[in-house]
């Protein structure tokens, strides 16, 4: 009963009633759907475990794509340099992808409320100062602070520690990159609330502070948060890529879309081109399916733009 | 320098003493553009010697144009804005010591002017309502608390089933009903009310009257009512205070000001209230404009303005004092105190017989 | 009787959302005559602003004009395109809006705007436009106008600013003014100034005025004659006196005896019982029958129109001989 409730105010809601009018932001859902699903449920879809080495042989490699004259039926993408079926390399890195590009958001988005809660309620010289720490943050561009991080880290572990931890490495380096743009926006926002008069009536009955801003300021400032979250998905995503393009990412024990790209990037003037755009565009249509439902969510929740 | 001003002396316990309450807020612009500029610090007087004691279950207001520092008494009062200076003190203990202890705290709350910003959008009206509730354990366990807040809501005009509602779903005046079902809620004592009917329509303004009135009677509650509107602070004031420039410019029991109002500020006030019975008369409106609290006028702040000014007006600051003839009203005003001012009568008595005025 | 300068007939206002149209305005249909200020008032949501609104041709999308007609000295102006009836914006309807910083541009002076204004709209030489424009800010009672006609509408303040949109809202010498909330922002002692500002200029230049606004004190002062909306309809229109001290709709009755009086201190204030309702759940018959006091069965029914009162037309079905029930004496005699 509650549920069907539920369900029928979401289905009643304006937020709904925007999704159904735009196509654009209906085929971005279901692309991303079917990315997210592809890769969360990897070990159960793909045809073939491109990790297990007992399955792997090297007779079967460089396969073009099933479609083509030498394809293979059994591997509908093609296979790399090592006899891996491409189709399933794609889905289990796009797990990695996801899995890092998530992890890291989440990270950013805690720590860049928290400071952005902070600074705009309580004012004064820790806004200054949290603040001013973004500004300079913000005068670097996020690759270059996940490469800075990753490469401290690597200079300071031992190697076989670091290989343990890498993926903790890259999400830290990328979460850490993103947080000043959403401390920016919840302190702007918490700037407005906190002067409204809500606020001031649980300050006049003697609420905590920490208590005023969780449960009174936080949920009018999330809005926003979840649009920059989304947006900053699709770029979290493109910086893992690009740190394992680089070959400073993920450990090549668990190949992402990034890495594979840059394996495949050696074989392209050689004429195996699927090795590298099919991961290509695997990441291309999920970034891009992500951040269509991000702009989308912006204008949905702007309500100037209703 | 500021006066300490007796209020009308009753049976009652004083609620609330202010003596000499001032709040400064410093506009200094950034360091860095001071000191290009070449400038020093600037603060703001938005509040600057202001006395006044309200006895327990009466209601004194605060009237005044924008920017005369009436809202931040409110605030200060219940200990939003710290004091620059001066002292407030609550049912005989200092404000800050029965801040510090919710039994205290709770005989002390607040109702908001804007309704549309005064509820937590993202709460239930229940739990908007029972906030307080739960802040001061005033009802333990989940059934009394339901109860009290059901009660709460019929108490204002609401039927307890709205508590499932989100503020969204209500009318400004509904909502300005469970601001006031929220503010009852700890059973305080002492209300201070910040222009609770200035954003409502007039036909629902009367209505949130009618209840303000009517709780005051059964609950004993002393209010701090903050106005712009004239007519609304006569239906409910016992004691009234003019405000200008961050000070009392006049301050006198509710009839007596309407009756024999004695500050020329306070009787441009009374002339500029357009007139509903439609006499035909001329008004002749102050002229000029309130100057800004930054760089207020030497002497009397309303000397630039009034009609009655001499030399002293414009060096020497007037002290509340009670006129001639008037005990129980005090007047910061050198012409009342001198005695130039021309007799005192009802604002327009002799023109606006039973005028009625303001707006919707 | 001078042909009116403006003439409202049947205007119909309507907002398409995602649950229907909901219907604004309806039936609306007044007229002003020349150098007649005509006060429009009402609650929140009433539909006195965006009257003005559709009148100037500034409703805000997805608004829409969806019957009725509007005419300005007999020609239709509801129906022209954006272009021509901006050019009638400033040259033949002059508009002043309760912010006045949403109408004055921060990036040029004040001279420069009234200038530019007057030059637009009249023919005048550059000497001319600006010693015009002088004047006119002395005549809205800028002080040092000669030495303020270059100052930037920041160093105004807000009354002084309310005065500058005066003067650039009159300076082309416009035959009608829309005024919507003109002195709301203000405070009283300043308001006072700018209605007896708005008198004179109307009273002197023969303009006729619309008057917008929540503020039945200001109406009393300032306007010829009222029209009180409630619910997107006027629910009474009439001669100021009558419609004030003698209101025959149960709504404007409500409406004047919920005003608290300033002479006195009352034990009790009349008020409305309940709110006025949201576009989206006006009741059938007559919008405000779940909140008057003598409704009976047709209220409920069929929705009234304007009908004779005697001193004024009120939306009641008290004041059809018809009806099964008549206006009580209070009502009869005010």
């Amino acid at each position: 009963m509650a549920i069907a409730a539920a369900l029928s105010r979401a289905l009643d809601s304006d937020l709904w009633w925007s999704f159904r009018r735009s196509p654009v932001t209906m085929l971005s859902a279901l692309v991303a759907l079917v990315c997210i699903l592809g890769a969360a449920l990897a070990p159960w879809l793909a045809p073939h475990d491109p990790f297990d080495l007992a399955t792997l042989n090297l007779g079967d490699a460089f396969k073009p794509p099933a479609w083509s004259a030498e394809g293979d039926a059994l591997y509908p993408l093609g296979t790399d340099d090592q006899g891996r079926d491409m189709l399933s390399a794609i889905m289990y890195g796009a797990r990695v992808s996801l899995l890092v590009g998530i992890s890291a958001v989440v990270f950013s988005t805690v720590v860049g409320v928290a400071v952005g809660l902070l600074a705009g309620y309580l004012g004064g010289w820790a806004d200054g100062l949290l603040m001013r720490i973004a500004d300079i943050q913000l005068t670097f561009p996020s690759i270059l602070i996940a490469l800075l991080v990753d490469g401290v880290v690597r200079a300071a572990l031992p190697r076989e520690l670091h290989d343990r931890i890498a993926l903790f490495v890259v999400i830290f380096a990328i979460g850490i990159s993103a947080w000043p743009q959403f401390a920016r926006t919840v302190r702007g926002s918490t700037l407005v609330e906190r002067n409204k008069e809500y606020v001031l009536a649980a300050r006049v009955i003697g609420i905590s502070q920490l208590r005023i801003m969780l449960t009174h300021v936080l949920p009018n400032v999330v809005g926003p948060v979840l649009v920059i979250a989304t947006l900053g998905l699709s770029s979290a995503i493109i910086t893992e890529a690009t740190l394992s393009f680089l070959g400073v990412g993920v450990p090549p024990t668990q190949p992402s879309l990034g890495t594979l790209i840059r394996i495949g990037n050696d074989f392209l003037f050689s004429g195996e081109w699927w090795i590298t755009i099919f991961p290509g565009a695997a990441l291309i249509a999920m970034v891009l399916s992500v951040n269509l439902l991000g702009d989308w969510l912006r204008d949905a929740l702007n309500p100037r733009l209703r | 320098m500021a006066e300490r001003v007796e209020a009308p002396r009753g049976a009652a316990p004083v609620m609330l003493a202010v003596e000499d309450l001032a709040r400064h807020f410093d506009v200094s612009r950034p360091l860095l553009q001071r000191l290009l500029a070449g400038e020093g610090r600037r603060s703001l007087k938005a509040v600057d010697g202001v006395s006044f004691e309200i006895p327990r279950g009466t209601t004194l207001s605060l009237v005044g144009e924008s920017g005369c520092g009436k809202s931040t008494v409110a605030r200060l009062v219940v200990g939003l804005y710290r004091p620059t200076r001066g002292r407030i003190g609550f049912d005989g203990r200092a404000l800050e010591q029965a801040r510090a202890d919710a039994a205290q705290r709770r005989r002390m709350q607040m109702i908001f002017q804007d309704p549309y910003a005064s509820l937590n959008p993202r709460w239930r009206v229940s739990d908007i309502i029972a906030e307080p509730i739960r802040a001061f354990g005033l009802a333990p366990g989940a059934a009394a608390q339901r109860a009290r807040v059901a009660e709460l809501l019929t108490q204002v005009g609401l039927s307890p089933l709205d508590g499932e509602k989100f503020p969204h779903e209500f009318s400004g005046g509904q909502r300005q009903r469970i601001s006031i079902a929220r503010a009852l809620s700890s059973n305080p004592e002492f209300l201070v009310c910040d222009e609770p009917t200035s954003a409502l329509d007039v036909s629902v303004q009367a209505q949130i009257l009618n209840l303000m009135k009517e709780l005051q009677a059964r609950l004993g509650l002393t209010y701090l009512f903050i106005s712009h509107n004239l007519a609304v602070v006569r239906q409910v004031s016992d004691q009234i205070g003019v405000m200008y420039l961050g000070r009392l410019v006049e301050l006198a029991a509710a009839e007596t000001l309407f009756t024999a109002p004695r500050h020329p500020y306070t009787r441009a006030l009374m002339e500029a209230i357009p007139d509903l019975e439609m006499t035909g008369r001329q008004r002749i409106p102050v002229g000029g404009e309130v100057p800004s609290p930054i760089d207020p006028p030497s002497g009397c702040p309303f000397h630039p303005r009034c009609p009655l000014v001499a030399d002293r007006c414009r060096a020497e600051m007037p002290r509340l004092l009670p006129p001639r003839g008037q005990a129980g009203t005090v007047v910061a005003c050198h012409a009342v105190e001198e005695g130039r001012d021309p007799p005192p009568a009802p604002a327009g008595a002799d023109q606006r017989i039973g005028t009625t005025a303001t707006a919707l | 009787m001078p042909p009116p300068v403006l003439s409202v007939r049947g205007l119909r206002v309507e907002f398409p959302t995602r649950r229907g149209v909901l219907t604004a305005l309806s039936d609306v249909s007044f007229d002003i005559a020349p150098g007649e200020v005509l006060g429009v008032v009402g609650e929140s949501g009433a539909g006195k602003s965006m009257t003005g609104a559709a009148i100037i041709g500034l409703l805000e999308p997805p608004g829409r004009i969806a019957g009725g007609e509007i005419r300005l000295q007999g020609e239709r102006i509801d129906t022209l395109p954006y272009d021509r009836m901006r050019r009638i914006r400033g040259k033949r309807i002059g508009a002043i809006f309760q912010d006045p910083l949403t109408t004055l541009n921060p990036l040029y002076t004040v001279g420069r705007q009234l200038i530019e204004t007057m030059q637009t709209h009249l023919s005048l030489s550059d000497r001319e436009a600006r010693q015009r424009a002088i004047g006119w800010l002395e005549m809205v009672g800028i002080p040092a106008a000669a030495q303020r006609v270059d100052s930037y509408p920041h160093e105004f303040s807000g009354g002084m600013r309310q005065r500058v949109v005066i003067a650039l809202a009159l300076c082309a010498e416009p035959i009608l003014v829309v005024a919507d909330e003109p002195t709301t922002a203000l405070d009283v002692s300043i308001q006072a100034q700018i209605i007896a500002l708005l008198k004179r200029l109307a009273r002197e230049k023969g303009t006729a005025m619309m008057l917008v606004t929540h503020d039945m004190g200001v109406i009393a002062e300032t306007a010829d004659r009222v029209a009180v909306m409630y619910a997107g309809r006027i629910a009474e229109i009439g001669p100021v006196r009558a419609v004030v001290k003698a209101p025959k709709h149960p709504y404007s009755a409500g409406l004047m005896a919920s005003i608290p009086p300033l002479d006195r201190k009352v034990a009790h204030l009349a008020g409305i019982e309940g709110a006025m309702p949201r576009l989206s759940a006006i009741p059938p018959g007559c919008a405000f029958n779940p909140r008057c006091p003598h409704v009976f069965d047709r209220c409920r029914r069929e929705r009234p129109e304007l009908i004779e009162t005697g001193t004024t037309r009120a939306a009641c079905w008290l004041y059809d001989p018809a009806s099964e029930r008549q206006a009580p004496e209070l009502l009869r005699h005010g």
